[in-house]
């Protein structure tokens, strides 16, 4: 294949949709140039531009830090009665869906109100997958740990349950399983005496699929994907709207970025 | 005569020692002795990763390996894994234990670990049912509980072991199933 083949069907796409948006054409056009180097036939180019922004990683090969994963939450489209991330969250890690201190919840719906303007705004706040996570920096045995491609998970084999990590997250994204458990999945091990929390789907992830949260928020309020690849869509998007971090201040770097509130 | 009755006595003596030697030797010679052996049982119409006798004795350090690859490094796909295990081999276990590689003492897991009276952790985070990558399928299909519960309710389903064929009946059958 050599690079003239290549403009061919991005001519006759444009010449079936003459009122295509310029901006999109571009955009496609661009994506293309990029992936000039990658051997692939030129329909599947399209596809991959215009659509997935997750690959499955290859069997055997480790997470690498040239992606770092995040997400990006748009809270003008999050609906305060909508429950719809937190119940996919249980469904897919195995969750009781209790509410009890004592139970289990690695993602909540929180309500915000501005306290001089009386706006508020609805939000899902779940572990944001800090660049620089306390949680890491207090745990005492190591398990606490940020992966390569910038997750932060618990290495639950040598968690001791010491909570130390629950009491440093200051997004109170951290649970600790009180009871013995015996309906876990098969892909998400939970156990008595140790402390969870979202794993950003990692089982998911590594096989390419979006976090449950993001796959089943029937406004698509929540964006998945590579905030170090420019041209992801997460990355673009994040160029073009104005988006904030939960306590910023902190400057932990988090993953998880809002728009809206 | 004098001396017959004490000869009678050694006699009847010696007989008594030799039956009592016996009577103590004869529970000990028993295959089963006091202690239960292992009772395998697996459904070997596919290959697992290495030999018995390799997973026999290694198992725990592939796993421990393994599993710090993957958590850590996020590896995925490797030979070894603890759900690859439970996929093959969960079961045969028995009412609330049925399919389950711990729960019961002839679950694949367990019925060696109480013989050796080794702590087994695993199961107390991982589920020790069968559902590999596919857990909502597995859930929302009732029929595809995997080969691993259909080779325990075949088990469940057979008549009472016979010690010719049974698998774990004799010494050495462990050694010959996997």
């Amino acid at each position: 294949m050599s690079c003239s083949d290549r403009p061919d069907p991005m001519q006759s796409r444009q010449a079936e949709r003459p009122d295509a948006n310029p901006s999109r054409r571009a955009m496609l056009a661009a994506g293309t140039a990029a992936l000039a180097g990658v051997l692939l036939a030129p329909g599947v180019h399209l596809i991959e531009v215009a659509g997935a922004e997750v690959a499955a990683r290859p069997a055997g090969e480790p997470a690498s830090s040239k992606v770092r994963w995040g997400m990006l939450i748009d809270t003008t489209r999050c609906a305060t009665d909508c429950n719809a991330c937190v119940k996919a969250c249980n469904a897919e890690n195995g969750l009781s869906g209790g509410t009890l201190p004592t139970d289990s919840q690695w993602i909540r719906k929180v309500e915000i109100r501005h306290r001089e303007t009386g706006r508020t705004s609805s939000a899902p706040v779940m572990c944001q997958h800090c660049a620089n996570p306390p949680c890491v920096d207090v745990c005492p045995t190591g398990a606490s740990f940020k992966r390569a491609d910038g997750i932060v998970l618990v290495d639950r084999h040598i968690c001791i349950g010491c909570r130390y990590c629950v009491m440093a997250c200051p997004y109170k994204a951290r649970s600790f399983v009180h009871e013995p458990l015996t309906t876990q999945k098969p892909e998400v091990p939970r156990g008595k005496g140790t402390v969870e929390g979202c794993t950003m789907c990692v089982h998911r992830v590594d096989r390419g699929e979006q976090p449950a949260c993001a796959e089943s928020c029937p406004e698509q309020a929540i964006l998945f994907g590579d905030l170090n690849d420019p041209e992801s869509a997460i990355s673009r998007r994040i160029r073009e709207i104005a988006t904030t971090r939960i306590r910023e201040d902190l400057r932990l770097d988090t993953g998880v970025r809002y728009h809206g509130i | 005569m004098p001396g017959m009755v004490p000869t009678r006595w050694l006699a009847a003596i010696a007989a008594a020692l030799c039956a009592a030697a016996f009577a103590g030797a004869a529970p000990a010679a028993e295959p089963a002795g006091r202690v239960a052996k292992p009772s395998i049982s697996v459904d070997r119409s596919t290959q697992c990763i290495d030999s018995p006798e390799v997973m026999r004795r290694t198992h725990m350090d592939m796993l421990r390996h393994q599993r710090d690859r993957t958590v850590r490094q996020g590896i995925r796909g490797e030979k070894v894994s603890l759900n690859g295990c439970i996929d093959c081999h969960a079961g045969p276990g028995a009412g609330a234990a049925a399919g389950s590689a711990v729960g019961s003492p002839d679950a694949f897991c367990e019925t060696c670990h109480r013989y050796a009276a080794v702590k087994l952790d695993c199961f107390e985070c991982h589920q020790p049912r069968p559902g590999g990558a596919q857990p909502a399928r597995a859930q929302a299909d009732g029929q595809s509980q995997g080969r691993a519960a259909r080779a325990a309710q075949a088990f469940l389903a057979a008549p009472a072991t016979v010690p010719g064929n049974a698998p774990g009946s004799g010494p050495g059958a462990a050694g010959a199933q996997r």
